[in-house]
């Protein structure tokens, strides 16, 4: 198949009054990592579960391998695959009976579900765990589990709501690892995260969503570059003092951004701009210059840091 | 029954899968098995205790131009409701804590399988289950002499029919639940149906208030199931078929309908 994976086309989705997207328009191409960034409420879950085909679109198209999830629900289910937010696990089953059982919602045969099963779970690494009962998993391995019964049916499009959130740093980079191996494989990833890092390290192309609506869309690099120096300066005062400082950091770079518990200045040159700093007098608690991050376009574009 | 189900249901819901969910069960149930095994015992303390305790009491009940023994009365009427017990039960608790709490139906609808599909296979698994206890009801029966007719076979369809009726709308009621406490209702509801349907003395018992026991799905079952035990078929067996039918049918489009709701936000 030639043409992007998905399209949506002024894609709304209401509940009730509520309008959680208010028209976006996206193209994912294949083998691509793309990702949908956004605080919470910025209406990346409304826009995997219509992607996914479990909720109805309210207005606009949207297409899958040029299909119409409204007619063709089933048909694309079938080609894709989902780990969503909350592990769906079916507690009541062994692990490997999880994967087996999955395998034959999708009408896999028997004995392919026992190979394919087997297969899935040595890339998760949880051979061992074979037959445990899910409960007894820690969340790295619901999660590795949640990943491998998504691949049971060999998506080309793999649908990821916030992967890795809640898990601890060592599991976030055994994740990652199995992701980055999936896209060398030549399946299509489309991630949602609040985590900055997980953007930067995943996803070719990323859109920033912010109150239903993208704001920004690019590569992780072309957007810093587009919306923040390439450096910022972060002063720290002391607690509940940082507002007071506004009037005398203004002009130390290219512009600036108060934060409860600091205040960023973003220049080319971070060094240059905290020596100025101290020219002027000024003695933070704390200070440190470091590259510019997602999280600052973030902040540059919605006046508000990401995890809120 | 797909076909009425496609007519009056967008095609979205399409049932094609439903032994996938059937599936799952029994692999789920490989692991409970003594659950299962458990439903076994309750009709047959119900016979034991309609045979020493009560039957000796009364004696025989007038019922189809014939006296009958009241154990060889009730028998029937228990059979009946533990149809209705075991659908209800299997299409209520069970299914509210795989909708909300385990979210299996969630994971469900992530693959080819649709509402219906869930719908249809939750209520077939009620009917499959519950067929087993009739069977097995059926045998203490005949162990304890209470068959009255060769028709009695035929309770076993009535009983998949009671079943289908009941899981269907058990199923229907468990979509509109706000969490466990819901399913105190379903325990007050159980109770009157189970002693006002003819279970325990014939309708013409209840005089002037006869008419209301006929509000009763319950009471259709019941009456199938004794009219199977006897052997006596009137052309009112007809209007009990077509009541549990037409509820059935009714509860399962709802029930697909309400997933559809409740699951594809």
């Amino acid at each position: 198949m030639s043409g992007p994976l998905i399209t949506a086309h002024q894609l709304v989705k209401r509940f009730g009054d509520f309008t959680a997207v208010a028209g976006i328009d996206v193209e994912v191409r294949k083998g691509e990592v793309f990702g949908f960034l956004g605080p919470n409420g910025a209406g990346k879950s409304s826009t995997m579960r219509m992607i996914a085909c479990v909720s109805p679109v309210t207005s606009g198209e949207l297409r899958l391998f040029g299909l119409d999830p409204a007619t063709h629900g089933s048909q694309i289910r079938g080609r894709i695959g989902v780990v969503p937010q909350m592990d769906t696990l079916d507690t009541e089953l062994t692990v490997e009976e999880n994967l087996r059982i999955y395998g034959r919602f999708f009408d896999l045969p028997r004995a392919e579900c026992r190979r394919r099963s087997a297969e899935l779970l040595e890339f998760a690494q949880l051979t061992e765990r074979a037959s445990s009962v899910v409960e007894n998993l820690s969340g790295g391995m619901k999660r590795r589990l949640s990943i491998a019964r998504s691949l049971i049916n060999e998506p080309e499009l793999l649908l990821l709501d916030e992967p890795t959130t809640g898990l601890d740093p060592q599991a976030r980079h055994v994740l990652w690892d199995r992701l980055y191996r999936l896209k060398q494989q030549g399946v299509t990833l489309v991630l949602t995260t609040h985590y900055m890092d997980e953007a930067e390290q995943l996803c070719d192309r990323l859109v920033v969503m912010d109150q239903g609506r993208i704001v920004a869309e690019g590569s992780p690099r072309s957007l810093i570059e587009q919306h923040s120096t390439r450096e910022v300066l972060e002063l720290r005062f002391a607690a509940g003092t940082n507002e007071s400082f506004e009037a005398q950091v203004a002009g130390l770079g290219d512009r600036h951004e108060v934060l409860p518990d600091r205040i960023l200045i973003y220049a080319d040159d971070g060094e240059g701009a905290l020596a100025a700093a101290h020219a002027r007098g000024l003695q933070p608690e704390s200070a440190l210059v470091r590259r510019a991050s997602l999280e600052d376009v973030f902040l540059h574009l919605t006046g508000r840091t990401l995890v809120d | 029954m797909s076909g009425l189900l496609f007519r009056i249901a967008p095609p979205v819901m399409a049932v094609r899968r439903p032994h996938r969910m059937i599936e799952r069960h029994l692999l789920a149930y490989r692991h409970q098995w003594l659950i299962i095994v458990s439903g076994f015992f309750e009709p047959l303390f119900y016979l034991l205790s309609m045979r020493a305790g009560l039957g000796d009491l009364v004696g025989t009940v007038r019922f189809g131009g014939a006296e009958v023994p009241y154990d060889q009365f009730v028998a029937p009427a228990l059979m009946a409701s533990s149809a209705m017990n075991g659908a209800i039960f299997d299409s209520t608790g069970n299914v509210l804590g795989r909708l909300k709490y385990f979210r299996l139906y969630d994971a469900a609808l992530a693959t080819p399988m649709t509402p219906a599909d869930v719908a249809v296979g939750e209520i077939g698994w009620a009917l499959l289950r519950g067929q087993l206890y009739a069977v097995s009801f059926l045998a203490v029966m005949w162990g304890m002499g209470l068959i009255g007719s060769p028709w009695v076979i035929l309770a076993l369809p009535a009983c998949a029919l009671i079943g289908f009726t009941f899981a269907a709308i058990g199923f229907a009621g468990t979509t509109f639940m706000r969490g466990w406490q819901d399913m105190d209702i379903v325990n007050t509801a159980l109770m009157p149906l189970f002693l006002f349907s003819a279970t325990f003395f014939p309708t013409s018992s209840y005089g002037k208030w006869e008419w209301v026991v006929q509000l009763s799905p319950l009471y259709h079952g019941v009456a199938l199931v004794r009219a199977a035990n006897s052997g006596v078929w009137t052309a009112g067996i007809i209007g009990h078929v077509a009541v549990l039918l037409g509820l059935a049918l009714i509860a399962l489009a709802i029930a697909a309908r309400r997933l559809d709701h409740l699951l594809r936000k």
